[in-house]
């Protein structure tokens, strides 16, 4: 729950007023909601810090790599991958 | 010191810890706590006690959600999923956390309907896809997932989903600074401020601190040098006279937080007039409820609610831990009663509570496990 998991967008599946995308964690693709970022949304290839399925803020690709590390390192990145696996987000697919 | 050279940017680690050396008045004992129970968890891992001189104590805060909730509203909320219509969902975090007469883990293997989620939009989806059912999410957390329940129940009015209710739990990390600051029994030189939290709620939350209380605050990253950094620029601001907020995790928390979360937030929710926190007791406007816009909701406005209060087990010492006044292993029941693998209070569930911290990387510590691994 507290852990921020980095995340690739790959591919935006907005639909106004809710807006989703897709996001590659670690060569996994699930849906992400990026409502609270809904004032300056990224775009596909940003990276960002996801917080229970929310993205809530933009980061650099190499601050994206040190997050995962720093997963990998706490002993979190299984329980991360385990998070992001769990998202179930739905779609209001396009 | 060998912890250092196994730590990326060694060179960088040393020469900061030089710097704390050199800014650490030898005649002085410095208390700093670190507010955020991943900063704790991190601390811990990466053995940074043995990296700081003597006379710098590490103070560990309240900022582990599950750790500050009391046991009453564990039971409250497990009192409710008994309603044969309800289904009780909750991050995964909560199922282990001992309530009066069980965790949620052990409720779901009496019977009960209890499912993890790791979203509380998955909590909203449960109920779309069970019409019949009453789906309950038990929210808990501070600033880092209350947007993520408020954007949540937003969706649920704005499509009129009326099966679907949030117990809320949610917590603010600043009241539970001043209640901190306000405790007799606490001597405190600074703060090591929170990283998530902040990217939230930003800096200026914590201007209170640096003018009215005379203390230092610094937020700051979760890596070794982050929180290595932290420290000098704390010692930095007190050798110098200065009291003030600093950020030292720029690249992730804007000083201004994430305006759009705070707005759902306001939108959705209000302060609680009071809330109990484990080992802090009751902290005035210390927490989140749903507007009345919301009561149809509101789990607790929903159902009754019988309010139970359960006193933690006597032998027991969490609110102690929790305050910073005991260490985790001057608890009576550490490492004997109160193992990771059966813990009695919530301090020895989550990987940011300080036993666990404390138990996985101090009481077992061997020569071998405790080294930091060079990340290929």
């Amino acid at each position: 729950m507290c852990l921020a998991i980095p995340g690739r967008i790959v591919e935006l599946l907005t639909d106004p007023p809710v807006h989703l995308a897709m996001v590659d964690v670690s060569g996994v693709r699930r849906r992400v909601d990026l409502g609270l970022l809904e004032d300056d949304l990224p775009a596909v290839g940003d990276w960002v810090l996801i917080h229970v399925g929310f993205a809530m803020s933009r980061i650099s690709e190499s601050e994206a790599e040190d997050q995962m590390r720093m997963l990998a390192v706490l002993g979190e990145d299984a329980a991360a991958m385990e998070e992001v696996r769990g998202y179930g987000l739905e779609g209001r697919d396009p | 010191m060998k912890f250092v050279d196994e730590f990326r940017d060694s060179d960088l680690i040393a020469k900061t810890r030089d710097e704390i050396r050199r800014l650490a008045d030898p005649g002085r004992h410095y208390r700093l706590m670190e507010v955020c129970g991943g900063h704790t968890h991190a601390i811990y891992r990466f053995g940074l006690k043995d990296v700081l001189p003597e006379n710098i104590e590490l103070i560990h805060g309240p900022g582990c959600p599950v750790c500050v909730l009391p046991m009453g509203r564990i039971d409250d909320g497990l009192a409710l999923a008994r309603r044969p219509e309800v289904i009780f969902a909750a991050f995964g975090d909560m199922m282990r956390v001992p309530g009066a007469h069980g965790s949620p883990l052990e409720h779901k293997a009496r019977g009960l309907d209890v499912r993890i989620v790791y979203s509380p939009t998955d909590a909203l989806k449960l109920a779309r896809t069970n019409p019949d059912r009453h789906v309950m999410f038990f929210a808990i957390g501070f600033e880092t997932t209350a947007p993520s329940t408020a954007l949540t129940l937003m969706r649920a009015r704005a499509e009129g989903i009326e099966n679907f209710s949030v117990f809320c739990n949610h917590v603010t990390i600043i009241p539970a600074i001043r209640a901190i600051l306000d405790s007799p029994d606490m001597r405190l030189d600074g703060f090591i401020g929170p990283g998530h939290v902040s990217t939230v709620i930003g800096c200026r939350p914590y201007e209170w601190i640096a003018k009215d209380e005379g203390k230092p605050i610094v937020v700051s990253g979760f890596e070794p040098l982050d929180l290595l950094q932290a420290v000098v620029m704390l010692l930095r601001q007190m050798k110098e006279g200065r009291t003030e907020v600093e950020n030292q995790y720029k690249r992730v928390v804007p000083w201004e937080g994430n305006r759009a979360a705070l707005g759902v937030m306001a939108e959705v929710f209000d302060l609680r007039p009071y809330f109990e926190w484990r080992g802090l007791g009751f902290i005035s406007q210390s927490a989140l409820r749903l507007r009345d816009a919301y009561a149809r909701w509101d789990a607790e406005r929903v159902f009754n609610v019988e309010g139970v209060r359960v006193t933690d087990p006597k032998a027991a010492q969490c609110g102690e831990v929790l305050k910073g006044v005991l260490k985790p292993a001057q608890c009576k029941l550490f490492g004997k009663e109160c193992t990771p693998e059966h813990p009695v209070g919530a301090l020895m569930v989550s990987s940011e509570g300080s036993c666990a911290a404390y138990y996985n990387y101090e009481h077992r510590k061997t020569a071998a496990s405790l080294r930091i691994l060079t990340p290929a």
